[in-house]
This record gives structure tokens, sequence and C-alpha cells, in this order.
């Protein structure tokens, strides 16, 4: 199930793992990601807390959870090639792997349809 | 310095930027170009390589215009600490609009064109052009006259490959050196040009009627070793060729000395004074300034930008980063900043606080890359 935020982050839920990234929209507004600071493994992210960082050329831009989780995988690929979010934004361009709380409520996410909407609006 | 609130103003490529899918974002009151599809990454590698072509537009054109040279010297030399006066014909300096106390009010081009004895062209910056001019108008001298250029606008072809695109459009621009400035035709189309820009390439800036302007666009682009680039990539490229940005790297507290532009006040000037500021500039000059703009080259891949403090190896506050960004040149995160001179030295190793994270980084000559301007 792959879900979006207003703030243009996906998240796929698999089971309690869900990853998460940038929409292909906001790595276009963008432009050519630079560098992407990670959490730590471990690290408990809080829904619309800062779970990360992301530095075009023009300008840096914060990384927010979708969820509540903790994090057990952070795409260290991103360390020595930030383009991968340009190029594959949705795919080999994930930021990190959190583990979601039983019983997590996904009601305030978009599905794809009503994001591709949200888009079109702004 | 232009309300922000108002709806930008297009500038005569306005149509042309869409066209070419350019994304346009506010800048000084203007509707400009901050990316072309390739992004800015492309942008900048292309105009280091090839030829960039930069819609500047918005950049204040104005005249100065008198009797006679040594007039019109004598009263924009009241204003700005460069030799005006020693200017050849077909030459253009660098210089600085100064506050009383020798702040930056804002850096400028000033030219004196062949043939035209009595005038100097001058470009200042779009977000100050109309204080400038206010200032500008009200410390002239009866007999000179400002003349604000509202119909003209301004290209920029930025490269190496620059002057060849030029000439294959019959323009006569083989001869002319770094700073010369001459009227001719560029595909056919009367242009005011100047071998200079704000990249750190060999290029021209050249200035258009606006009716000609998106003819001399279009011809200028038909050439395949040219490609459009957007403000994005002329930040990156300025920064990476040590440029000030008004504004940014330098503003009205900031005194020439303290900014590094001690070259662009000539030895009569220096010695003579006789310009807003020069009781500071002289004792800047023969005891140092209070703080000093570096380079900064920071390790790993993470850009320090504007405003993040800079800090010396024992953890003191010793400067702050004015500009900053990834240099795609480089391939390194590169930054200019006001420091403390004690820590000012080439080599000097520090660190750049960003998100309370101390970044190592090291002073680097500036610019960063090479300029390659045609000497």
């Amino acid at each position: 199930m792959k879900l979006y935020t207003k703030d243009h982050e996906w998240i796929a839920i698999d089971g309690d793992v869900a990853t998460f990234g940038i929409t292909t929209y906001a790595q276009e507004q963008l432009g050519d990601v630079v560098f992407v600071e990670l959490p730590d493994v471990g690290k408990k992210l809080v829904k619309g807390g800062e779970a990360g960082v992301v530095e075009s050329v023009k300008a840096a831009s914060e990384v927010y959870a979708p969820l509540d989780g903790e994090v057990i995988e952070a795409n260290r690929r991103l360390t020595d090639d930030p383009g991968l979010v340009n190029l594959q934004p949705e795919t080999d361009g994930w930021f990190v792997k959190i583990r979601l709380a039983p019983g997590t409520d996904t009601s305030e996410l978009l599905d794809e349809a009503a994001y591709e909407a949200f888009v079109q609006t702004l | 310095m232009t309300d922000p609130t108002d709806t930008p103003l297009p500038t005569p490529l306005h149509a042309a930027h869409l066209a070419l899918g350019g994304r346009l974002v506010p800048f000084a009151g203007y509707a400009m170009p901050v990316q072309y599809p390739t992004g800015i990454l492309a942008e900048h590698q292309w105009t280091r390589a090839h030829a960039g072509l930069f819609d500047v537009s918005h950049m204040g054109q104005a005249r100065l215009v008198g009797p006679d040279h040594a007039t019109v010297a004598a009263a924009l030399e009241a204003l700005v600490p460069a030799d005006v006066a020693g200017l050849a014909p077909g030459r253009q300096r660098y210089s600085q609009l100064l506050a009383p106390d020798g702040g930056i009010l804002d850096d400028l081009m000033f030219a004196r064109p062949l043939g035209a004895d009595g005038t100097l062209a001058l470009v200042v910056n779009a977000g100050c052009k109309a204080a400038d001019y206010a200032h500008i108008a009200a410390h002239l001298p009866p007999d000179v006259a400002l003349e604000i250029i509202e119909d003209r606008a301004l290209l920029a072809l930025q490269g190496p490959e620059s002057e060849a695109v030029l000439v294959a459009l019959g323009a006569a621009v083989a001869d002319l050196v770094f700073m010369d400035v001459r009227s001719l035709e560029v595909a056919g189309l009367p242009v005011d040009l100047s071998r200079s820009g704000y990249t750190g390439e060999d290029g021209f800036e050249i200035s258009v009627a606006d009716s000609d302007a998106v003819a001399l666009w279009s011809a200028l682009l038909a050439d395949p070793r040219v490609k459009p680039i957007g403000l994005g990539a002329r930040d990156s490229l300025r920064l990476e060729g040590g440029l000030c940005l008004y504004g940014h790297d330098i503003d009205v507290t900031s005194s020439p000395i303290e900014a590094g532009l001690a070259w662009s006040i000539q030895k009569r000037r220096r010695l003579g004074g006789g310009f807003p500021g020069f009781a500071r500039i002289a004792r800047e000059l023969a005891e140092g300034p209070a703080r000093t703009r570096v380079g900064l080259i920071l390790d790993g891949r993470q850009p320090a930008r504007e405003g993040a403090e800079i800090a010396a190896t024992d953890g003191t506050i010793v400067g702050r980063v004015t500009s900053g960004g990834f240099g795609p040149t480089l391939e390194k995160p590169v930054a200019m900043g006001w420091i403390d001179p004690a820590f000012a030295a080439v080599g000097t190793e520090l660190a750049v606080l960003v998100r309370g994270k101390p970044l190592p980084a090291r002073v680097a000559a500036l610019p960063f890359v090479p300029a390659r301007f045609r000497r």
C-alpha cells in the first residue's frame, strides 16, 4: 500500500515495515539533490517530525516522518549518490525504512489519486 | 529595494523562458528563470564547457551624460572609489557606490563607450536600482544628467565558446579583451557589448533594444553550443568564481577593503581620496580591516548556507557564512564569509556549524575555480 503526505513524502507499507522517501513532484521542485542527511538506525521518528534533510544546489529542505516508527534502515546509497533522489525518487531513491507500531493510523495520509489531485492544486 | 509584494515584472524574454520550460520565480521585482528543465548542475557544467545564455534584463542600465569625460568622471568619482577619469575609451571597470562611512550601497560596472565623449554607461543590481538612481541623481552636478534606460534588455553569454558563437553571428569580438566595450552588430542587430560577466568564465554582456531582444536571444540559442541558463546556475558559477553577491557577501555594513575588493581601487584614488568613506578605507588599507572575506571548502558533501557560523578549532565563533552551496565544478561544498583576519590564512582549519553540527572546512584561495577571462 503506497500513500502520500501533503509534505510530498511517499510511504509504502508492507506489514509493520514502511519505506518512505520524497515524491517525484518534490524532487522536481528541489532540483538537483547534492546531499541527503538520514537518521541513525534505532532513532524513533514522530509523525510530522524531522526525519532528515535533503540539500539541493539551491536550498536545504527538511524531510518529515509520515508516520511514527523506529528507524530500521537508512538508504546509504544516497550518501554517495544523492542524485538517485532525482533519478528514481519513488524506488531506488528511498530514504528510510521504519517499523510501525501495531495499529498505526494511516487515515490522514493520501492515496495516489488524492495526492495527484492535491499536486494539481499547487 | 523593490516592493516584493508587487507582481513580478516580466522581462522582454518572458515568453521565451516559458516556451523553454524555464521555472520562473520572483527575483528583485522581476519574474526570472531560476532554471530550465535540465537543471542547475547541467546548466552550470554547460556554461563552464560551452556557452550559457542568461537573461539579466532585471539589472539596471543607465547612463551619465555630461559635457566631456573629465566632467562626468569627476561626478562619478565623488560616489565611487575607482579611477574613472583614467578609464580609457572602450573600457569598463568594476566599482562600488559608497555610503559616507565607506559601507557599500551597491556594486556596479561603469564603461566609457567609444566615440561618445562625456558618456558613462552604468550597470547596477536589480534589487538596488531605484535607490542607486536616487542616490546618484541627488549627488550630480548640474551639468551631468542621469539617464535611466528602461527600453533595453541585457543578455549574458558566458563560457569558453562564447567568442566563437558571436563571431559566427558576424560580431567582430575576437580582438576584444576582458572589460573592453564596443557598439557593434550581432546577427545584424545593434548592441552595446562588453567582454565581461559574472561567472568567472570568458564571456560577454550584451545590451540590446527590448524590441530586438527576442531576435537576439533566438539567434544565439540557434547555435548548438548555446543553452539557456537560469539564475540558479548563475549563483553557483559566481560563487565558484569568488564573486560577491550584493545583499549577501557585501552590504551597507561592509567596506570594499573588508570584502577583498581593494584591487578595484586604483592608486590615484587610494592616495588622493575624494570619495565617501575615504577615511575608513585609508585606515583599513594601512592597518588591516576588522574582518575579511574568505573562501571556505568543506569536507564531505553537505553544503553550508548563508548565515551559518564559522568556528575555530577550539569552538570559538570567528565568522559567518555569507554565501554557500555546492560547487558543481569542484564537486565540493564551498562558501564565502566574513572572518576574523587572524583566521583568514589559506589552509586554516575551521568548522562551519550546520544545524548544530560542526562540518570541517578550511580557508581556500578565491576564486575557487580559476578565472578564465581573456586578458
